[in-house]
């Protein structure tokens, strides 16, 4: 079919942003550029231990195996607080946005609250698991399960400390732009967070009960 | 209280590692002193070790990466003279023990801590500059990158004077280096010294992208930038890609070795096949982050000096990020003979040839800018010449080894030595050297000597061929890598030319220490006035040598590819500039005191002292939260003073 060429006017701004030449950009963009960059490294640092966890996984040297040791149930619990945690961040970042300091804090202590309870749980697992035999000593399923899962809980306890530290500054300076762009690199993280839990979720425990 | 760490980890009984343990020991404290003495300490604390400005911090990534080729290449050259007399009956003077932390800690050096630093450091001073910009999007971070990369070759230099080093080659396979069968610290100090500087890479490199893709001048879009930033951007995506699968991979062998941990071990379920794949998902992206700024280079230097635009332009950058998705897809071509199956051999084989292609691309691309140029042979061009020529030999044994059944017969031979090192020396370092020679100029102020620089080429070139063409012939022999002892007197004469090779290199390489010595001795002499001194075609030649803290006092604004040559073909603008103020970043100190604690740290996990880990890490998140708090890390240079500044410094338009 033929279509006529609709003659269109383009603006040389909109052309000059669309093959790059404007210039440097400005602050805020370039910080939450390179930081998501650092994440996508995250990202990929965590697929080595995905993949260890995959060639692994079936490797239980007589010992337990995931089936024996993971209760969905508690792990339900343990996920929505993880998720629910990202959308209370979400609501934290857009308090800040619109300098509302008060509600800043609600969400901000929320988050950390879910968090918590995140962590809570999984060292629970933890403690338990270690306590029947099963540690990260027994076989290479179970190193690869508690480094997969362990570093993501480190990940998310570094993030709790990060969140006070930001409350912190929040309560020193007040929701200033650079502190804003701050707590937008912390969104990013909570939220990169959430992105590899749905992995874990899915490649460890649903499939491991299977 | 002290770990593992007793007086019998110096070595008093090994009179070799002592004895250069008391001369470096001997050098570091007359240098320092010297320092001291004359006074230097506070303009090297003000000027370098706080400096955030990209150039000073690449300069310190390519000194940091020169005083290492000295350190690898000793290595080189006790392994040559070994393999060169311990033939038959003769034991050498190395014992076994010693020879492989040897060839260990040769080839990790070279990797990470001399063609890193040089190819970083590179793209650290130029990118920046031809960009047409003030600093990289985060210059406190580019200070915290380097001085953990300085960190890790502390460390790494630790391990000749305090316990020893790996005896596992530098790709540190298990189950060897696993606990079991390395209990020592040898192995502890590679895997800390390597995430430490793994560290900085990564930064280095999340840092050099943001750079690039969010920070260049008015007017240079993609397809206008140098084609020396379109390497240095797939190779720093690649550092962002590969590195961290190599940080995983260490944090599992570390977890075997720490924890009692089952990853990589014989029992429990542990797959040490897992480490060489892994290893190696790093390992080959990791050939392209060295030697794509390397092609970069050759692409300015071969433009520059055929006075003409390069040839195919779109090809070089097509061929470039085809290298880049590639490199990820070649890394089981390391171990073709680990048997995971004639078709999954077959695969990767087929892959690797096909990577050659864009390379070749690359090749042509060169030669045709060359053809009907004025070529000007300076010591970038032989550089580069030289590179031409022998990276094609190189490529072609690697064509040859991608073929399976090839390489299941020189697997693990000397063929394979000798092709590594064509291209990593014909490709990364002689692009290094032709990179060092082509902007020292603009680093320091004035030119290298030409004479001693064509010298040094020479010998590092025929060197080369010397030292590794018997290795192809000894490696079809079938001789095989890292033998301490040969058992074939026939080999023999080969090992001698290749040790001969070896001092040829030798030679090269105090001719590069004479040329920087009469160059220094010479440098008022030797001043370049005009910021350009090759008549050049990109932008970091339209700023004085070396250039102010801020690059360009107004930013350029970019109308043309080779924005330089094109200004230069316009004609300088009459009218005087307009200066605006500007915002220049803050020394900080937070890289180096970053760096102390992470010495501090690694040095404790190795010998498991246990608090003195725990301080050194809390310090580090101190720091980090320090550095987090504090806002205001920006000066103001204001229109006036910028002015006054631009007028005191030498004008390249009045001199030229």
């Amino acid at each position: 079919m033929t279509v006529a060429a609709e003659p269109r006017d383009i603006d040389t701004q909109e052309l000059l942003v669309a093959i790059g030449g404007v210039g440097p950009a400005p602050t805020r963009t370039v910080v939450a550029y390179g930081f998501w960059i650092f994440l996508l490294s995250d990202i990929i640092m965590f697929s080595g231990l995905f993949a260890a966890y995959a060639v692994l996984s079936g490797n239980t040297a007589g010992g337990p195996t995931g089936r024996e040791l993971f209760d969905l149930r508690t792990l339900f619990i343990e996920t929505a607080c993880l998720l629910f945690s990202s959308y209370t961040c979400g609501l934290a970042a857009l308090s800040g946005e619109h300098q509302r300091s008060d509600r800043f804090y609600v969400f901000a202590a929320l988050t950390f609250v879910l968090g918590a309870a995140f962590m809570f749980i999984e060292i629970s697992e933890f403690v338990h698991m270690v306590g029947k035999g099963a540690g990260p000593s027994r076989s290479a399923f179970l190193s690869a399960f508690f480094t997969l899962v362990g570093m993501h809980g480190a990940h998310v306890s570094t993030g709790l400390l990060w969140l006070i530290y930001m409350a912190a500054q929040v309560l020193a300076k007040g929701l200033s732009p650079v502190v804003l762009r701050r707590f937008l690199c912390f969104s990013l993280f909570w939220h990169a967070l959430d992105i590899i839990w749905v992995g874990v979720f899915t490649m460890v425990y649903l499939m491991g009960v299977d | 209280m002290f770990g593992r760490l007793t007086w019998d980890a110096i070595p008093f009984h090994e009179p070799i590692p002592l004895i250069t343990s008391v001369v470096v020991i001997l050098i570091v404290v007359l240098v320092l002193g010297t320092i001291v003495i004359k006074g230097w300490v506070p303009y090297l604390w003000s000027e370098w070790v706080t400096s955030v400005d990209h150039k000073r911090i690449g300069v310190m990534y390519v000194v940091l990466g020169l005083i290492m080729l000295l350190r690898g290449f000793s290595d080189a050259i006790m392994m040559r003279s070994q393999q060169a007399i311990a033939v038959g009956g003769a034991q050498g003077y190395l014992p076994p023990e010693h020879y492989d932390q040897i060839f260990s800690a040769h080839g990790t050096i070279m990797i990470f801590f001399v063609a890193m630093p040089l190819v970083v450091g590179l793209m650290n001073f130029v990118v920046p500059l031809q960009l047409g910009v003030r600093d990289v999007a985060f210059p406190v971070l580019n200070s915290v990158s380097f001085w953990l990369t300085a960190s890790a070759v502390l460390l790494i230099n630790l391990s000749l004077f305090i316990g020893n080093f790996a005896r596992t080659g530098w790709m540190n396979y298990p189950p060897l280096s696993e606990l079991a069968f390395s209990p020592d610290v040898g192995v502890d100090y590679y895997l800390w010294s390597l995430q430490i500087s793994g560290v900085g890479t990564l930064l280095a490199g999340i840092n050099m992208v943001t750079t690039i893709l969010k920070l260049r001048a008015p007017g240079m879009t993609y397809f206008r930038m140098p084609v020396f930033c379109w390497t240095a951007l797939c190779s720093n995506m690649l550092i962002v890609a590969a590195f961290p699968i190599l940080t995983a991979t260490f944090v599992m062998l570390l977890l075997d070795r720490y924890l009692g941990m089952h990853f990589f071990t014989n029992d429990g379920g542990g797959s040490q096949m897992m480490y060489v794949n892994l290893f190696w998902a790093w390992g080959h992206p990791e050939v392209y982050i060295l030697v794509l700024p390397a092609f970069g280079v050759y692409s300015e230097v071969i433009a520059t000096f055929s006075g003409k635009a390069l040839f195919g332009y779109r090809s070089m950058v097509l061929a470039t990020l085809g290298i880049c998705v590639l490199s990820f897809m070649v890394w089981l071509h390391h171990f073709f003979t680990m048997g995971a199956g004639a078709n999954v051999n077959a695969f990767f084989g087929i892959m690797s040839m096909i990577i050659a292609v864009p390379t070749g691309v690359k090749i042509f691309n060169w030669l045709f800018t060359m053809f009907h140029g004025r070529i000007i042979f300076t010591v970038p061009v032989l550089w580069t010449i030289g590179f031409m020529v022998t990276f094609v030999i190189g490529g072609m044994t690697g064509v040859l080894l991608a073929v399976p059944p090839v390489d299941f017969v020189v697997h693990n031979t000397v063929f394979l030595v000798a092709h590594f090192h064509n291209v990593i020396i014909g490709g990364v370092l002689f692009g290094a050297m032709a990179a060092y020679n082509y902007w020292f100029p603009k680093a320091m102020g004035f030119t290298l000597h030409e004479g001693w620089g064509k010298a040094s080429f020479w010998c590092w070139f025929f060197g080369f061929y010397l030292a590794f063409m018997p290795l192809y012939l000894l490696g079809l022999m079938g001789m095989p890598r890292r033998l301490q002892h040969v058992t074939e007197p026939e080999w023999q004469p080969l090992l001698l030319a290749a040790e001969a090779g070896a001092l040829l290199i030798f030679a090269g390489i105090l001719c590069q220490i004479m040329q920087l010595y009469v160059s220094i001795r010479d440098r008022e002499k030797r001043r370049d006035l005009t910021g350009d001194p090759w008549d050049a075609r990109t932008l970091e030649w339209a700023t004085t040598s070396p250039p102010p803290a801020y690059n360009f006092a107004v930013m350029p604004q970019v109308g043309a590819r080779d924005a330089f040559w094109e200004m230069k073909q316009a004609g300088q603008p009459a009218a005087a500039p307009e200066y605006e103020p500007i915002e220049m970043p803050r020394n900080s100190a937070t890289g180096f005191i970053t760096a102390f604690f992470a010495v501090t740290f690694g040095f404790a996990a190795i010998w498991h002292i246990w608090w003195l880990a725990i301080l050194g890490l809390l310090a580090v998140a101190i720091i980090m939260m320090a550095f987090g708090w504090v806002e205001d890390r920006e000066t103001e240079i204001s229109a006036g003073q910028l002015a006054r500044m631009e007028r005191a410094r030498p004008n390249p338009e009045s001199a030229s």
